[in-house]
């Protein structure tokens, strides 16, 4: 099977260890991962700003990229939201490689039928679903089983889990209070946890929950489970 | 000029952060919201083909909206064949001077109200107010928000932003006959309000209401209550003048046994509302002999327009969608500055208005889909939102814009896989000397424009090496 990573442009640039954790632990999976470079980022913050003009050139770049791949991952739940839910709405010709993009959980559960990775963390830590996880996708337990499997690790409920964080895109720089406000609950939640890490299938919404968190100083360290199930820490 | 009740002074982001800073307000929204959120939870829970009912009241609404001229005109003449008048408005205007002119016919300068989002919407009190009729809400909350000169923050509960010490202090400082010793017991406020009320339900001879919906098939009109005051006001009365908007429609009195199960679990949390209240025309020697009905468009044809936005119409006003909303438990009814808040506010107002007139709105929510889900009608709100807010962009192409060219800008760089490697390069180059600087990766204040992002929250530095940088290194050299 052709396994292509969309490793998405927030990734790429300020968290590349994510994308490098879905290297290691599909490979450790026996699995060959290929990185188109010709790929770029899937324009969610344009479309959903209301700019889709300037979304429909980056969902025809994404799908001419992936387009001869078996399955494209990325390990980001409102970058696959925007491709699979966005894009046949944009663009119709794309609807055949969005129903082949997974978010990293669905490729492993669904398409892989793996649960168990093989990972060990021996560390405290809390599972924030971001909304396009939860609503869109519908990823439901997926994230959670996988960690359960992973060896030593303690993995603590968080309270009003489903409560949107406050992060939203641009709604967090154009509603800064809402969005404070709403971050502020919950890194609360967070906190009562007494996590080390806080868990999520998003890094831009981790983005936001650590910089609340930093801000606060609060000792949780966000991080994204796949380099959780990649066996180390950041 | 009246204000518009669909139009707030400020634009959203300014009139939450004046909402936000009310401590108070948010407590009694939280604990509120999240009441009712639950109760709803559990009543759903039950009902196993819930699913299967909210694509039936969906596909109901679809249908009504399809066909609603042919409806509307088997309405009129269902009703009119019952004995009711059929009034037509094009807009809020044409609607209260209607009522207006329907008042004084019967030579009465007072009238009792059923709880009603349509009235609201048009205005209709403060229009009657300026022709020296006195319109007395009979909803207990609707009360409570015209005795404090307020206006409502919530579709069913109006006034969910008041506790019950403050809605005390209302009763004794604003409602007539009320004894000073008044404790803030939620029975003993009730029992008050309901002494008020009880003397100008015997004496009055109109009242106005609005209806949940109305039977194309039969000319029925319904309205769904909790108290029993619209009840008082529906039979007691000589006239009876309802104020209905045209997709209030359903196509036969079936239809009803969908609706009747959505709409009280959505908003009440209830399995059944106390009162429904159902009237078709005049029925001789028996409740108000003299039946208006006034069916208002009001921006619901240009509404119906929108392949995407018309789906706004299928909403039965349950506010479910209100009580899931982290935006709206954290800022309430009024930062949204029109009758109608929340997410179906957002979605509903800027059609209703032409998004000319609210271009705020529909960036007011984080696209979070908790409303989607719950909504018995299966409204997709978050996908009307951004159909919304392409609106608002597209209205403005022409206009200079920082953020057009920054999102032009950034599908430019993405348009091109070698330009967007080297702003990546760029990006980690330039802030390379402050991370070694700051001996971390996290910044406390960014310069404008970013300084709206760290306004809240810290904000993140490149790392050290891209994503591609890494792989080019690791995969390709080798
Ligand atoms: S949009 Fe849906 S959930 Fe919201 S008030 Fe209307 S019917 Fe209820």
């Amino acid at each position: 099977m052709r396994i292509g990573l969309f490793i998405t442009c927030v990734n790429d640039l300020l968290y590349p260890g994510t994308g490098r954790a879905v290297v290691r632990v599909l490979e450790r999976l026996g699995h060959r991962v290929e990185f188109p470079v010709e790929q770029t980022c899937c324009g969610q913050m344009q479309a959903n700003s209301g700019y889709r003009a300037e979304a429909v050139p980056l969902a025809r770049r994404f799908a001419e990229t992936f387009a001869g791949y078996d399955a494209v991952v990325a390990p980001s739940g409102s970058c696959v939201a925007m491709v699979r839910d966005g894009y046949p709405r944009l663009l119709p010709e794309t609807a055949e490689v969005a129903a082949r993009t997974y978010e990293l959980s669905e490729l492993l559960v669904d398409v892989l039928g793996v649960v168990d990775v093989g990972a060990r963390f021996p560390h405290r830590v809390t599972y924030h679903p971001t909304c396009h996880g939860l609503r869109m996708l519908r990823l439901g337990d997926r994230p959670m089983r996988l960690l359960r499997a992973v060896r030593d690790l303690e993995l603590v409920e968080l309270p009003d889990a489903e409560e949107c964080c406050g992060f939203g895109g641009t709604f967090a720089v154009k509603n800064s209070d809402v969005s404070g406000a709403m971050l502020a609950d919950k890194c609360a939640a967070i906190r009562a946890t007494d996590a080390e890490y806080v868990l999520a299938a998003d890094n831009s919404c981790l983005t936001h929950i650590g910089g609340g968190l930093s801000r606060s100083g609060a000792p949780t360290r966000p991080l994204h489970y796949a380099e959780i199930l990649a066996g180390g820490g950041r | 000029m009246t204000r518009n009740p669909l139009v707030g002074e400020l634009p959203f982001p300014e009139a939450a952060r004046r909402e936000l800073s009310r401590e108070q307000l948010r407590r009694n929204l939280r604990s509120a919201t999240h009441t009712i959120r639950d109760k709803r939870a559990r009543m759903v829970a039950e009902v196993p083909d819930w699913e299967e009912l909210r694509v039936a009241g969906s596909a109901i609404k679809a249908d009504v909206l399809a066909r609603l001229p042919e409806l509307l005109t088997r309405f009129e003449a269902a009703a009119t064949a019952a004995g009711a008048r059929v009034h037509w408005a094009r807009d809020a205007a044409e609607a209260c001077a209607i009522v207006t002119r329907l008042v004084r016919e019967t030579g009465t300068d007072e009238v009792v109200k059923v709880k009603s989002m349509a009235t609201q919407e048009i205005g209709l009190n403060e229009a009657l107010e300026a022709a020296g009729i006195t319109a007395l809400e009979t909803d207990l909350a609707e009360l409570i928000v015209q005795l404090a000169d307020d206006t409502p923050s919530h579709i069913l509960v109006p006034a969910i932003h008041y506790n019950r010490s403050e809605i005390r202090d209302i009763f004794r400082e604003r409602m007539a006959g009320t004894d000073p010793d008044l404790t803030d017991d939620p029975r003993a406020l009730a029992e008050a309000a309901r002494r008020y009320l009880r003397e100008r339900f015997l004496s009055a001879k109109v009242a106005v209401s609005g209806a949940n919906f109305a039977v194309a098939d039969t000319g029925t009109l319904v309205v769904l209550e909790s108290e029993g005051n619209g009840r008082m006001c529906l039979t007691l009365p000589e006239t009876l003048i309802s104020v209905v908007g045209i997709e209030k429609l359903v196509p036969t009195f079936a239809d009803l046994e969908v609706f009747l199960q959505l709409l009280p679990r959505s908003s009440t949390g209830e399995r059944m509302n106390p009162y429904t209240s159902m009237w078709t025309g005049v029925t001789s020697g028996d409740g108000p002999q003299d039946v208006h009905i006034v069916l208002v468009d009001n921006g619901r044809t240009a509404t119906l327009a929108d392949e995407v936005g018309r789906q706004a119409l299928h909403c039965i006003r349950c506010s479910a969608c209100l009580n899931v909303c982290p935006v709206y438990e954290r800022v309430g009814g009024h930062a949204y500055g029109s009758v109608y808040p929340g997410p179906i506010g957002a979605v509903l107002t800027p059609q209703l208005t032409g998004v000319a007139a609210n271009r705020s709105l529909p960036f007011a929510s984080t696209l979070c889909g908790a409303c989607f889900d719950v909504c018995p009608v299966r409204i997709d709100i978050p996908q009307v939102l951004v159909h919304l807010r392409q609106q608002a962009v597209d209205e403005r192409r022409g206009h200079p814009s920082a953020e057009r060219t920054a999102m032009r800008a950034a599908t430019w760089i993405m348009s091109a896989g070698r330009r967007y490697t080297r702003v990546l390069r760029i990006a980690r180059r330039a802030t390379r000397p402050l991370a070694a600087l700051l001996r971390r990766r996290t910044v406390r204040r960014l310069p404008w424009p970013l300084s709206a992002w760290t306004a809240e929250r810290d904000a993140p530095l490149p790392a050290g090496e891209s994503f591609r940088d890494w792989w080019a290194r690791s995969r390709e050299g080798s």
